[in-house]
Parts: structure tokens; C-alpha cells; sequence
């Protein structure tokens, strides 16, 4: 691809419903206007919770081609989550053009302003507002030029889709594509114009279609994997059996002997290229490798032990009142111990690249959620400065946090630089599960009291190995404590066997599920309906209102757990947004098996871009979390991982699917919150409160499996 | 051992010289360039890589060349005629049964098939039909409901 060559997705065809035109996916800037604006100050939050921000300099977000299409340029990526979508229609809106006429340029480290990347639900929250105010500063300067061009001034002029006019008199028009043809626009806004409010929206809060539907449902999407450059090679990358093992003696005289097949080696990296993956399989199982392997030290079920014996003292994060205060006010005190095992990302698309090595120059085509820090990681490896080093990001596989350490990347570029040629390297799904980063193994320890009349008093959390966040407590209770020890993340001193890291809303899956499932066993005790013992303990209007929310859809009666229903609630607070569940789930005491029938959830996100997009987020975490609500977990011993391909790691199938029930709650004078992770968070809890509901027997540990589910029967008896 | 494999694709005969016990997934992707067959497990337990041979749902990354003589073979760039969308196609984006679009070529061929076999399923034998196919993202619900919008599209009818 050449420097000035981009590849997008265009939607231009799309105006007319879908059909089957031939596209280019391949256009040139020049030829159009790229107009430039100050967006400093507009992430300050991003920049304080990361040390670094959007530039603060002037950037190009957008484009105006003499066409009258408007190309967006943004360092987020499109992984399902749908910000092809949602990042369109902020800019047509506060641009005033139509949503047909965006064109999404995502992830091209060459020509998208930096970002750091695709997580934490933070595209919609931080990335957004940036957008909106490039687009809105777009529309002011353009509106400048047309009073310029027009002979009057611009609160004289109005804006319909793309075409700027004189209010009184609308032959006297001018087009954006008009104002921008032939000439490169830099200035800035004489004043800096507000943002759109939501009575002004005419694409925002619109229920919109995926916009790259057609080229998925055509097999014309393409993914890392599917790019195809002349001469390219697949590799195939020898690989350990075991996290900690090392190489002790390499054969590889039988690869040197395979037709097509040749050897690279660089330091550690030993790899077999062929221009078939297949055969490059092929031929990398002919070396004979040893390999000394550590002792296994700790395994899936001893590992919670190895947690607590190796987490260190903890930081508190938040307190408040006094435990002594606290202790001396409880009748009823509950104590009691969650786990939660390691659990795989899974994504359908596994970790894939190619790379291009050119004399001083990189061009990395990456399925990953990070393109601007593994471009950089990959000028480190190779040697080159980061400007030189491109990483485009095509369709992501799906993410879900697995796809930001770009290790595949790396080795990509490693070998091209090696062998001259192009060079793919894409994980099969043996060594997807191998290096995963999982969501870490956890234990929560939970002490709390309550008065007699079920008023929480005392609230001591320990989470060890999650993270704290989503373990801020937001049930009022006046004495309480939160001590977050041990990382969460794998490599070096941690206590954790292989690689750890951020899974769909991180550490919030495993807090949510302790104190849930603790506000249950108090609810409970204290012989109280669970809606209404949570609503006597809360005090936030938000959660107050998004739990009645969820119980009057679901149509919740008050009873007394374990009623025998199977109903069960959970709520909880991800990326700023507020989400309460309510399920039905069917339990076979006998076989342990649960089926999880109807799940209802209520969500305040604050300004819903997309409310379909939101919906269809809402469903997916729903969907999701199933899976490690019941059946997800690694199984490990040591270093080695033992479940290494779906037929033995289990993930949701259609036949898991329940009844799904989304309320999204109109709040469209706020800012808009996450939309991605908050949905999944209620799911441990909300299934195992149901089970509870159901049988009154509880399970403490992720996921519920059947043998959990019996084993709690029998020591509930 | 290289051999010459001649086989239908898509509606036009093809030839590819190659080993027969290489899988048709690999033939597809890398000598054909047809990518959009997915590689996802390679132990046909995700359903990604499905196509059609001779109106089945096959895996592709466990179907071995050496099979494929005289065959029909049907891939996702295959199904839309006279460059129309299938029914399948136009209800998986009315629905939006889809999110990273990874496993989608296989969930719609693999309802293709179904379709094929019975063109008036009823919601649990979709289910059934559909249960080895992955879909991390959690689409199924949407799924479900544009495989039936378009079985009712083709009123019962040829799935062709």
C-alpha cells in the first residue's frame, strides 16, 4: 500500500439498501480537503486516567472529498462492537450531513490521529466527545467560508445535509464539497460552537443498522488474515509446551529437507515459512525440539490458596465509617469466600498479522485492539523508528481485552525483516489458548453484618487478584472497607502461572459476583424479598431506579429467597453506566445442569448513541456471560495449559440462549456512558442467585457447573 | 504427492494442483484467495469454515482435497446470484444478526443447508441444526430470528 493510500470502508452504496456493487476499497487523500481543528482539552478524563491524551496539536479527523463524502479517521477499531456505526453518526450529525455520506477510516496508524486503544468502553465516553467537537468545529468553519463565499454573514446561513444556505433565500447555496474542492483548509473556528443538545440530534439517539453488515454477510469483510500480498509467506512458530519451559536441544534437519518449507531462526523465535499455513504446519511438526519443563507448582483447583498466600497486604481503595462501629452494630454477621477461575477470551478470529518489511520502512496489517502501542512495540523489535512502522487494523475477529498484547505482530515483522518477503503468523486455536491473556483467577472475602431488620451495617472486601474494579460498594452502609491485593495481571512477579489480563469489563465480572451473591445470602437471612432488600440498602437514585426498572418488566413479586421460582437479581456499576439484571433459570437437582430461561436487563447508559447498537451490546454480554456464568474455566496444571480448543472448552451455543429482555433507559441529558462490558457483569451473580432461588442451595465458586451445583445440593441437605 | 483435483466452485469448474491430503479450508483460502472461509479452530468444533459440498455443510478445515473430485463446492462468495443478495444475506443485516462478523459466513451457509434440507424448520430444529456453530460474540438470538425471517422470505420454497 502506498503512503498515501488508505483502505476504508466505503458507504456509499449502502443509501440504496443493500446490494451487490462492486466496491474499491482502496482511495487516495489527495484529490480532497482534509480540514484541521484544535481538539485539545476534549479528553481530559482519558488523559488523567492514561498520562497521555489526543494530540493537543491540530489533527486531521475528518476529510471532505470533492465528492462530498466525509471520511473519519479515528485510532479505535471495529471488533463487533460497532463504532463503524456509532462514531459515524456523531460526526454526520454535528457535521449536518447525512449518515450515508461518512466513510470510517479505523485504526491506520498512518493516518488516524493517536489513540491508545480500543478498551475500558471508552470510545463512545472519551473518544466521542472529540469527534463531536472536530465535527462541530468542521461545520463552523465551513459555515465561515460559505458567508465569505456567499457575501453574508454565517448566522444567516443554515446547514441540511452537507449543502450550506442562505435562510431567507435558498437558491443562494453552496456544498460543502464545493467549499473544500481544490484547497486545503487550516484554521480554526473564531469561536468554539457547542456541542448539539439532544433535541437537535437528527442521527444520534436514531436506531441505525450495522453499516459493515453487507461486506460481512458477503465474505468481502477482511480480517488480518485475509490480506494477500505477492509473495508472501505463512509461518509457523515452534512453540513450548509449557509456560516456564525451556528448549534444551532443536532438530531441524527435516524441515530443510521439505519442499517449499524454509527455516528462520532469530534468538529465541524458530519458526518454519511456506506460502501455504498449512504446509507450513506441516512441516513444523517434523523438528524434534526438547524441552525442560518446571515442576507444576499449582494447578486449577490449588490455585486459589496460591492466590492468598502470594497477594501481598493490599491497598485499600475505599472506606468509610468505622468496622469496629460496624461489628458492634451487627446482628447478623455473614462471612464467606468467592473463586473464580481463569477464564479464555476465545475470540473467533485468533491473534493473526501480516507484515511487510521495505528497507526503513514497516507496513503491519494487525488484528489487534492497541494499533498506536504494538506499532511502536514493533519499531522497538525491528529496529525501526515508529514513524516509519504502519499497523493498519482491518476487521477484528472479535476482542473482548484478549487482543491488545500483539505478540503475533511482532514475530510477524521479525520474520519479514529476516526472510525479505511478507510474512503472516497466525495463531491456531492450540496456541490462542496457550497465550491468551485469561481473565485472572480470583478470590473475594466478604465480611458483613446487618441489623435484625436487614440494614446493612458492616462491610469489610478483600479481593485478591481481580482488580477492584466494579467492588465499590453503592448500597449505603455506613462502615465498610474495600482492600484490593495481588495483580491482576500475569508476567513477572505476579502470583499468577501464565499470562493474565483485562477480560470484557475486568475485575468487575468477579466483584459483582461476590457482593451480589453476599447481599443475597443477607437478603436471605433477614428473611427479606432480594429487590426489596437491596432497595432498603441503596440510596442511589440511578440504581434505585434502574433495579425497579428490571423488576416491573420482569414483573417481579415479592418473596423470601429461596422462594423455588428460580428467580434471581444482580446490579451493578461498569463504565459509568448502571445496570440491574432479573433471571429465571430451571435447575435439575439431580444432574446439576441449569438452564437459564429469561434474563432481564435493565441499563442506564446516559446518552445512547446507538439505542439498536446498545441493544444489540446488551444481548451480546447477556449471551457472553452465560459462559462464564456456567461452564468457563481453564483447566491447567503448572505452566502447561490442558484445554486448548473449543472441544473441550466449553463456550455458549444457540441452545444456551434465553429469553433476553433489554430496557434502556432514556437519559439523554447525560453524557453517554460505556456500552460495551457493563451487561456482563450481573451475569455470575444473577444465575447464581436464581440457582440459589431455585434449590436454596449456593454456589460460591465460577462458573456454576453441574458438579458444583450437586455438590452444594448435597451440603445444603 | 502432488495431484491435479477438478471440482465445481461457486458454479465454475476449477482445477488446482496440490497435495490430497491438504484440507479444501487451506485451497480455498490460500491457492483459490477465497478468504472468505474462515480458519478459526481447525478441529471442526466451531463451524467457521463451512461451505457447502454438493448442498452439504461441510468443514472445510477437515475435509481433505483428495474428497473433492467432481464435487460442487459452495462458498460464502458463491451464495448471492446476479448480484443479489440471498434471502439469508438480506435478513442477517435486517436483523443484524451479527457483531465482528468472524463466524457469519458459516452460520449463514450452514443455515443455507439446513434450509436446503427442510425449508420449513421450526425454531428448535434451527437450534439444533445450528448448535455446532460459535458465535463468541452472542448473536445467536438475532441469528435465530433472521434464519426464520428467511425461510418465510422463500414462503417455503427452493432455498436456491
Amino acid at each position: 500500500m502506498k503512503e498515501n493510500e488508505y483502505s476504508g470502508l466505503d458507504f456509499s452504496d449502502l443509501t440504496e439498501g443493500p446490494s451487490l456493487t462492486r466496491r474499491d476499497f482502496l482511495k487516495t487523500v489527495g484529490g480532497g480537503i482534509i480540514v484541521l481543528y484544535w481538539v485539545g482539552g476534549t479528553s481530559e478524563l482519558e488523559a488523567q486516567a492514561r498520562g497521555r491524551s489526543y494530540p493537543e496539536d491540530f489533527n486531521a479527523y475528518l476529510k471532505i472529498g470533492s465528492d462530498g463524502r466525509v471520511t473519519c479517521f479515528s485510532g479505535k477499531i471495529e471488533m463487533g462492537q460497532g463504532v463503524v456505526t456509532s462514531l459515524a453518526q456523531m460526526l454526520a450529525d454535528e457535521l449536518d450531513v447525512s449518515l450515508e455520506s461518512v466513510d470510517m477510516v479505523l485504526g491506520d496508524t498512518s493516518v488516524c490521529p493517536w489513540d491508545m486503544g480500543t478498551f475500558g468502553s471508552m470510545s463512545t465516553r472519551f473518544f466521542g466527545p472529540a469527534l463531536r467537537a472536530a465535527g462541530a468545529e468542521a461545520r463552523s468553519v465551513l459555515l465561515e467560508l460559505a458567508a465569505e463565499r456567499l457575501e453574508t454573514t454565517p448566522n444567516q446561513l443554515a446547514v441540511e445535509d452537507g449543502v450550506i444556505f442562505d435562510k431567507n433565500r435558498k437558491e443562494k447555496r453552496v456544498t460543502y464539497a464545493q467549499l473544500t474542492d481544490g484547497k486545503t483548509i487550516i484554521r480554526h473556528a473564531k469561536q468554539k460552537p457547542a456541542l448539539k443538545t439532544p433535541a437537535e440530534f437528527k442521527v444520534m439517539g436514531k436506531k441505525v443498522l450495522r453499516r459493515d453488515a453487507l461486506e460481512k454477510v458477503t465474505g468481502k469483510a477482511k480480517y488480518a488474515g485475509d490480506i494477500r500480498l505477492p509473495g508472501m509467506r505463512y509461518a509457523r512458530i515452534l512453540r513450548s509446551p509449557a509456560h516456564g519451559a525451556k528448549l534444551k536441544s532443536v532438530d531441524t534437519s527435516a524441515v530443510e529437507q521439505t519442499k517449499g518449507a524454509s527455516l528462520m531462526r532469530d534468538g529465541d523465535l524458530i519458526a518454519v515459512l511456506h506460502k501455504n499455513f498449512d504446509e507450513a504446519g506441516a512441516a513444523l511438526e517434523k523438528i524434534k525440539a526438547t524441552y525442560e519443563e518446571p515442576e507444576a507448582r499449582v494447578d486449577d483447583e490449588t490455585i486459589f490458596e496460591h492466590l492468598l498466600a502470594h497477594s501481598g497486604n493490599g491497598n485499600e481503595v475505599d472506606k468509610g465509617g468505622s468496622l469496629e462501629t460496624g461489628e458492634r452494630l451487627s446482628e447478623v454477621v455473614v462471612e464467606q469466600k468467592y473463586q473464580d477461575g481463569y477464564v479464555a477470551h476465545a475470540t473467533i478470529e485468533t491473534h493473526t498479522a501480516l507484515a511487510q518489511v521495505e528497507g526503513s520502512k514497516a507496513t503491519v496489517w494487525v488484528s489487534t485492539q492497541t494499533p498506536f502501542p504494538i506499532r511502536d512495540r514493533i519499531a522497538e523489535a525491528i529496529g525501526l523508528a515508529p514513524a516509519n512502522v504502519r499497523v493498519i487494523t482491518p476487521f477484528l475477529g472479535g476482542g473482548f481485552g484478549g487482543k491488545s498484547p500483539g505478540q503475533q505482530a511482532v514475530e510477524a515483522a521479525r520474520l519479514a525483516k529476516l526472510c525479505g518477503k511478507p510474512v503472516q503468523v497466525a495463531r491456531t486455536r492450540e496456541e490462542e489458548f496457550f497465550y491468551d491473556t485469561f481473565r485472572p483467577a480470583a478470590v473475594v472475602r466478604i465480611k458483613s453484618g446487618m441489623t435484625k431488620t436487614g440494614k446493612i451495617v458492616l462491610w469489610d472486601y478483600g479481593v485478591y487478584c481481580a482488580g477492584d474494579r466494579g467492588g465499590k460498594l453503592f448500597y449505603d452502609v455506613p462502615n465498610h472497607r474495600m482492600v484490593s491485593s495481588g495483580s491482576p495481571f500475569g508476567g513477572g512477579s505476579s502470583p499468577h502461572p501464565f499470562g493474565t489480563g483485562p477480560w470484557r469489563a475486568p475485575g468487575a465480572n468477579t466483584n459483582t459476583f461476590a457482593r451480589e451473591s453476599q447481599i443475597d445470602i443477607l437478603a436471605s437471612k433477614a428473611g427479606m424479598d432480594p429487590v426489596e432488600f437491596r432497595l432498603k440498602n441503596l440510596k442511589d437514585e440511578r440504581m434505585i431506579r434502574v433495579l425497579k426498572t428490571a423488576a416491573e418488566r420482569f414483573g417481579w413479586n415479592a418473596a423470601k429467597s429461596p422462594s423455588g421460582r428460580g428467580f434471581g437479581v444482580a446490579c451493578g456499576i461498569d463504565s459509568d453506566t448502571y445496570v440491574a439484571h432479573i433471571a429465571e433459570v430451571e435447575v435439575d437437582k439431580k444432574s446439576g445442569h441449569v438452564r437459564v430461561k429469561r434474563v432481564v436487563c435493565a441499563q442506564d447508559m446516559g446518552l445512547s448513541i446507538n439505542p439498536e447498537g446498545a441493544q444489540i451490546q446488551i444481548e451480546g454480554c447477556i449471551t457472553m456471560g452465560l459462559g462464564y456464568a456456567l461452564a468457563e474455566h481453564i483447566r491447567f496444571k503448572g505452566g502447561k495449559i490442558l484445554d486448548t480448543n473449543f472441544d473441550t472448552y466449553e463456550i455458549p451455543r444457540f441452545s444456551w440462549v434465553p429469553k433476553i429482555e433489554t430496557v434502556i433507559i432514556k437519559a439523554d441529558d447525560a453524557p453517554a456512558h460505556g456500552g460495551g462490558e457493563p451487561a456482563i457483569i450481573c451475569m455470575g451473580a444473577v444465575v447464581a442467585n436464581a440457582i440459589h432461588d431455585a434449590i436454596g442451595a449456593r454456589v460460591v465458586q465460577l462458573p456454576l457447573s453441574p458438579e458444583r451445583v450437586r455438590k452444594a445440593v448435597a451440603t445444603s441437605v | 504427492m502432488t495431484e491435479t483435483f477438478s471440482f465445481r466452485l461457486n458454479g465454475k469448474a476449477v482445477s488446482v494442483n496440490t497435495d490430497g491430503e491438504r484440507a479444501l479450508l487451506w485451497v480455498l483460502r490460500t491457492d483459490l484467495g477465497l478468504t472468505g472461509t474462515k480458519f478459526s479452530c481447525g478441529i471442526s468444533q466451531c463451524g467457521a469454515c463451512t461451505v457447502l459440498v454438493d448442498n452439504k455443510a461441510v468443514r472445510s478445515c477437515a475435509f481433505p482435497m483428495k474428497d473433492i473430485r467432481g464435487k460442487e463446492v459452495l462458498t460464502i462468495e458463491g451464495l448471492s446470484s446476479d448480484s443479489k443478495l440471498h434471502p439469508l444475506q438480506k435478513a442477517f443485516i435486517k436483523y443484524d444478526a451479527l457483531q465482528c462478523g468472524y463466524c457469519t459466513p458459516g452460520m449463514i451457509l450452514n443455515a443455507y443447508s439446513l434450509l436446503l434440507a427442510n425449508p420449513r424448520m421450526t425454531q428448535t430444529e434451527i437450534i439444533q441444526g445450528m448448535e455446532g456453530n460459535l458465535c463468541r460474540c452472542g448473536a445467536y438470538m438475532r441469528i435465530i430470528q433472521a434464519i426464520e425471517a428467511a425461510a418465510e422470505e422463500m414462503k417455503g420454497g427452493n432455498a436456491k
